[in-house]
C-alpha cells in the first residue's frame, strides 16, 4: 500500500513537472492547429456571425489570382534560395574546415548578420539598393555601368533583390550547422584516401558530402521551410511590391487577415502553408532513412 | 616534394583572400550604417564614401531618441525579453528535468508531442492563436506577447539532452538522502547544466530581441510598441531623413551586437547542436 503510494507520488511530481509547459502547448499550439482547419471552413471575421462555408474557401483560393501570384513568388524564392544559400554555406565551411589561419574570426564574421534583426537589415539594404543614390548604384555608375538596375522599384529584379539579401544575411547560419557536421567527420579518413592518391575533389565528393548528409539533409529541410515562412524581409522592404511582384505567402495571409480581417479566407491560406510544411516534414523523416549514410 | 608544398601555400593564401573578401561582404553594409548614422542627409549618399564622417554627426541619435519615444521601445522590449527569457528557462528546464530524469506512464508518447509542435509552423497558426489571446482579453498587451513566446519546445529539447548527459547516480544519490525533487533539481542538475542554460539564454533573447511579426500584431499603443516595430514605424514616418533612421537602426542593432561578442560561443554551440542532434 505504502509502496504504491510513493509509487503514484513519483508519478505525479513527473507530470506537475511538465504541467506549464504542456498547458501552453495545449493552448497556444495544440488548439490553434485545430481550430485553424475549424476557422478555414467559415466566412468568420471577426465578429460573432459567422456561417459554415465547407471548402469554398480553398476552392476560392485557387481561382484567386492574387494567392497564385504569391504561391508563384514563394515557389521562386525557395527555388533561388535554398540552393544558393546552401552552396554558398557548405564552401564556406569547407574552406573554414581545412584549418585555415584566422578560422574563428571568419566565423564570427561569416556568422554576424544572422544575429541582427531582419527590420534593420531589410532598412539598411533598401537604401543601399536606391536607385539614384544608394552606394550599390553609385558604386557601378563609377564603373561605367550606364544603366544599373531598378532593385527593389523594379517588378523584374524586386524579389531577386530581396533575394540576395536572404542569402546574404542566412548563409552564416547554415554554415555554423555545417561546420559542426564536418567536425564530426574522422581525420584519418581524409588521410587514407590522400595515401590511396585521391585528389581534393575526390575526398569532396566521396567522403565529405556522403559523411556530411545527416547534417545536409537537415539543413535543407530547415531553410526550405524557413523560406515558405518568409515575411519580415518582404513586409520592410517591398510590402510585397511594386505591385504584387514580391508578394509571398505569409505576407498574402497577414494581410488578409490582419488587414482585411477575414479570417476564414486568411485560415485557409495559412492551413495550405501548414500542410506544405507538414509534407516537407514528413519527407525529412522518410527520407533521413532512405538517403542518409550514417557512421557506423 | 618542394612544388606540392608551394602549391600548397599558394592554395590557402588564394584561400585567405576569397574569404576575407567574403567577410568584407559581411560586415561593409553595417560600417556604411555606422557612418551614415553619423553623417547628414547629403552627405550619406556622396561617392566616393566617406568611411570616416568629417564631422561626427551625434545629433542624429539625440533626435532620434527624442523625436519618437525610443526609450519606451527600448526598455519595452528589455522587459518583454528578460521576462520569457526567465519564464522559458524555467517552464523548459522543468519540462526537461522531467524528460530525462523521473520516469512515469506516458512519458515518451509526451515527448513525442514536444517534439511535434517543434515542427509546427508558427505563421501558419497565427490566426487562431491571435483569435485564443482576443478571446482572453489580452489583446494589446504585453501579457499576449509574454504568454505566446513562453513555452519552447526546442529549448526543453536541447536542456533534455544536457541533462540525459548527466549521471542517474547524482540524482539517484540524493533521492536516497531524502532530498525532494525540486531540490534534486534546482540544487544539483541546474547548477551542472549552466551552459546549456546560457545557450538556452542568448537564443531567446535573441528571438525575442528581433522579433518583428509577433509585436506587430499584438501591440497597437504606441507605448507598449516593442523596438524593432517603432523603428520600422519610424522609417515610414520620415522615410527622406537618411542620417536619422540610420541612427535608430544602429540603436536597434547594439545590444545585440554586444551579446553576440560576449556570448557568441552560446549562440554558436546552440544552432550546431540544432544540427547534429536535430
Amino acid at each position: 500500500m505504502e509502496r504504491k503510494r510513493r509509487i503514484k507520488r513519483k508519478w505525479l511530481t513527473g507530470y506537475l513537472f511538465i504541467l506549464p509547459s504542456f498547458v501552453g502547448f495545449f493552448i497556444f499550439m495544440a488548439l490553434p492547429v485545430i481550430m485553424g482547419f475549424g476557422i478555414s471552413l467559415t466566412d468568420y471575421n471577426g465578429f460573432n456571425q459567422f456561417k459554415f462555408v465547407g471548402l469554398s474557401n480553398y476552392i476560392n483560393m485557387f481561382k484567386d489570382e492574387y494567392f497564385l501570384i504569391s504561391f508563384r513568388n514563394n515557389v521562386l524564392y525557395t527555388l533561388v534560395t535554398v540552393p544558393c544559400t546552401i552552396v554558398i554555406a557548405l564552401l564556406l565551411a569547407v574552406a573554414l574546415n581545412t584549418g585555415i589561419k584566422g578560422k574563428s574570426v571568419f566565423r564570427t564574421i561569416f556568422f554576424f548578420p544572422t544575429i541582427t534583426s531582419m527590420v534593420a537589415v531589410g532598412i539598411v539594404w533598401s537604401m543601399m539598393f536606391h536607385p539614384s543614390r544608394g552606394p550599390i548604384n553609385q558604386f557601378l555608375m563609377a564603373l561605367g555601368v550606364e544603366n544599373p538596375p531598378q532593385w527593389l522599384v523594379s517588378t523584374k529584379l524586386a524579389l531577386f533583390s530581396v533575394m540576395i539579401v536572404a542569402i546574404w544575411k542566412q548563409a552564416g547560419y547554415y554554415m555554423v550547422m555545417l561546420l559542426a557536421g564536418l567536425q564530426t567527420i574522422p581525420r584519418h579518413m581524409y588521410e587514407a584516401a590522400q595515401i590511396d592518391g585521391a585528389n581534393a575533389f575526390q575526398r569532396f565528393f566521396k567522403i565529405t558530402l556522403p559523411m556530411l548528409s545527416p547534417t545536409m539533409f537537415l539543413v535543407v529541410i530547415m531553410s526550405i521551410i524557413s523560406s515558405f515562412q518568409v515575411f519580415d524581409l518582404i513586409s520592410v522592404m517591398t510590402e510585397g511590391g511594386p505591385g504584387r511582384a514580391t508578394n509571398v505567402l505569409v505576407y498574402r495571409i497577414y494581410q488578409e487577415g490582419f488587414k482585411y480581417l477575414r479570417f476564414g479566407y486568411a485560415s485557409a491560406m495559412a492551413y495550405f502553408l501548414f500542410i506544405i510544411i507538414m509534407i516537407i516534414t514528413l519527407i525529412q523523416y522518410r527520407g533521413q532513412k532512405k538517403w542518409v549514410t550514417y557512421m557506423q | 616534394m618542394n612544388a606540392y608544398k608551394l602549391k600548397k601555400i599558394i592554395g590557402s593564401r588564394l584561400l585567405f583572400i576569397v574569404l576575407t573578401i567574403v567577410g568584407f561582404t559581411m560586415i561593409v553594409p553595417f560600417a556604411w550604417t555606422l557612418s551614415s548614422s553619423l553623417k547628414f542627409d547629403r552627405e550619406i549618399f556622396e561617392y566616393p564614401i566617406k568611411w570616416i564622417p568629417e564631422v561626427l554627426r551625434w545629433s542624429n541619435y539625440k533626435e532620434v531618441w527624442t523625436r519618437v519615444p525610443f526609450l519606451t521601445y527600448y526598455l519595452n522590449t528589455i522587459k518583454l525579453s528578460v521576462i520569457v527569457t526567465i519564464g522559458q528557462l524555467v517552464t523548459c528546464s522543468l519540462a526537461a528535468y522531467s524528460f530525462s530524469k523521473l520516469s512515469f506512464p506516458g512519458r515518451d508518447k509526451i515527448f513525442l508531442f514536444y517534439l511535434a509542435t517543434m515542427m509546427v509552423p508558427w505563421h501558419a497558426i497565427m490566426i487562431p492563436q491571435f483569435i485564443i489571446i482576443k478571446g482572453l482579453g489580452l489583446y494589446d498587451s504585453h501579457t499576449a506577447i509574454v504568454l505566446l513566446n513562453l513555452f519552447s519546445a526546442f529549448g526543453v529539447f536541447l536542456l533534455r539532452q544536457f541533462m540525459l548527459g548527466i549521471p542517474t547516480e547524482l540524482s539517484e544519490a540524493a533521492r536516497i538522502d531524502g532530498c525532494s525533487e525540486i531540490k534534486i533539481y534546482s540544487k544539483i542538475i541546474m547548477p551542472i547544466c549552466k551552459p546549456g542554460l546560457a545557450t538556452l539564454t542568448v537564443f531567446t533573447f535573441n528571438h525575442m530581441w528581433n522579433d518583428y511579426l509577433g509585436p506587430m500584431i499584438y501591440l497597437n499603443t504606441d507605448n507598449l510598441k516593442t523596438i524593432q516595430i517603432g523603428l520600422a514605424a519610424f522609417r515610414s514616418q520620415y522615410g527622406a531623413e537618411y542620417g536619422l533612421i540610420m541612427a535608430g537602426t544602429v540603436s536597434a542593432l547594439f545590444p545585440m551586437v554586444l551579446i553576440y561578442c560576449i556570448a557568441q560561443k552560446y549562440l554558436i554551440e546552440g544552432i550546431a547542436f540544432s544540427g547534429l542532434k536535430g
